[in-house]
């Protein structure tokens, strides 16, 4: 069964929270990745892995360029989710 | 002021190592004579013919936050946990330029390893073959490059005069503080974070040492496997952890009011080229070394008092090291207490000259030889004057130290101390 909004929101928070250890209650749709969450270039790879293998999604590298905030990722995978 | 020649001190230590997770903890199991070689558990080293080693007391895991963790390969995290207590030890409250007795421009760090990130290499092949690449981390490549840990050192530190990693195997750490020394001497910079680091505990690298012949066997008894000098002796233990001095101008050091533990007058340099991994009998490069050092500093052979050794615990390094002291030295090795560090810490390859050399700096802060351990029956090879089971006092008054770190390859390293 396809993730709601809300539970993507809550993963990608625990994601960001393992990768980068910034708590999940900061992770929100208007943060961006790299300015407010502390996730790199390098960090943000892991994040695409883990949230694909998360939300059975396949986000391809040209993609990952256009994923900005959490809420860039939030509504890609709501959109691309299998 | 001539930038050139300038006085070298040494301002501030930090260690994590087999015997503890700091340089203070590290000092009191070397006096205490307490050896930190313990079994290898775990169904990985089952089958191995090695199955001892000296891990770290303290793991980085409980040191540093997990973030961290996983961007940085076990060598670059003992060496950033080693750096940090350095850091503040030399006095310093903040990085380069934050605090401001320091400028980045003038710092520089040099930290080397003997192998690098070579867990991190090995993990991400086995991540490769049973999960696919995709899942291979983007943090593969700056954890196992050999030159990680100076860099993450460096990037902690805001050091911009040159961020730089010797490699020499076994020698690295004290190479990497030769040159740091160097830097400081020419000019380049002001104040270097010098050290060496090694994690290298895996199958692995436990087998391939193990198939050189180059270990010791002594599964039963892991206290008593690492034991210089002793007629048993059969070879290295295999440890890991890092250990870090900051080395500063005394200029500088005078400038901002810092502590001095000692200075550092110099290196010896030399290569065998005898053998890629057997040490060279007659011990004619390690001579070298040590005719270097006395040739290019102006250490009198009459005010050493203590050498750190490098003896691994091999039955020929050992002996060939302490034939080359006789040689140069001659009579005046009979006044140097010597003590071999390795009978308790292990054998800690690049990291060694680090741990050693913040062990030499103490024993001429506090004036005390550490022992060495397991020496039950001394070689008859062995003609000097071995510290054995009692730390030793040093004599008052002006005293100077060496310390030695060989490698495989034939690198010769001796470093030379005296107190200020």
């Amino acid at each position: 069964m396809a993730a709601t909004e809300k539970e993507i929101l809550e993963g990608l928070a625990e994601i960001v929270n393992e990768i980068a250890g910034i708590p999940t209650e900061d992770v929100q749709l208007d943060k961006s990745f790299t300015d407010d969450l502390d996730v790199d270039s390098l960090s943000m790879v892991e994040v695409v892995v883990a949230a694909e293998e998360r939300f059975d999604v396949k986000i391809p590298d040209e993609d990952v360029k256009g994923l900005k905030t959490v809420g860039d990722a939030a509504d890609y995978i709501l959109k691309h989710q299998a | 002021m001539n930038p050139t020649n300038r006085t070298v001190v040494v301002t501030g230590i930090g260690a994590t190592t087999p015997l503890g997770g700091d340089s203070a903890t590290t000092w009191e199991g070397l006096l205490a004579g307490r050896s930190g070689v313990k079994p290898l558990e775990g169904e990985r080293f089952a089958e191995l013919p090695v199955r001892i080693a000296a891990p770290v007391a303290v793991d980085p895991a409980d040191v540093l936050p997990r973030p961290l963790l996983r961007k940085l390969d076990r060598s670059a995290q003992l060496a950033l946990i080693a750096a940090r207590e350095a850091w503040a030890d030399a006095g310093f409250t903040a990085k380069a330029g934050e605090d401001t007795s320091v400028s980045p421009e003038r710092l520089g760090t040099v930290v080397a390893s003997g192998i690098g990130g070579v867990t991190t290499l090995l993990d991400q092949y086995d991540v490769l073959r049973e999960k696919g690449a995709r899942r291979v981390s983007p943090h593969t490549v700056p954890m196992l490059m050999p030159n990680s840990p100076s860099a993450n050192v460096g990037l902690e530190v805001n050091a911009q005069a040159g961020v730089h990693t010797p490699v020499s195997a076994c020698a690295s750490g004290a190479e990497a503080i030769g040159y740091a020394y160097e830097m400081i001497r020419s000019g380049r910079a002001d104040v270097v974070v010098a050290g060496g680091t090694e994690a290298a505990i895996h199958p692995l690298p436990v087998a391939a040492f193990a198939s050189m012949m180059a270990m010791s066997k002594n599964n039963d008894e892991p206290t008593t496997a690492s034991r210089p000098y002793d007629k048993a002796r059969d070879g290295f233990v295999l440890g890991e952890g890092a250990g870090i001095v900051i080395l500063e101008s005394a200029e500088h050091a005078a400038r901002r009011g810092a502590r001095v533990y000692c200075e550092v007058l110099g290196q010896g340099l030399s290569a065998d080229s005898h053998h890629i991994a057997q040490p060279e009998p007659t011990g004619r490069g390690i001579a070298a070394a040590l005719q270097n050092l006395l040739d290019t500093t102006d250490l009198k052979p009459a005010e050493v008092v203590h050498l750190n050794a490098h003896a691994t615990s091999t039955p020929q390094g050992d002996a060939a090291e302490i034939k080359a002291l006789r040689k140069v030295l001659g009579d005046d090795l009979d006044h140097v207490a010597v003590s071999a560090t390795k009978s308790m810490t292990g054998h800690l390859l690049g990291g060694a000259g680090g741990i050693e050399t913040v062990a030499t700096v103490l024993a001429l802060h506090h004036r005390t030889a550490p022992p060495t351990i397991n020496v039950d029956d001394l070689d008859e090879d062995i003609d000097a004057d071995i510290v054995r089971d009692e730390p030793r006092a040093l004599p008052e008054g002006s005293i100077a130290a060496i310390n030695n770190s060989f490698g495989f390859g034939g690198h010769n390293v001796v470093l030379a101390l005296r107190t200020v």
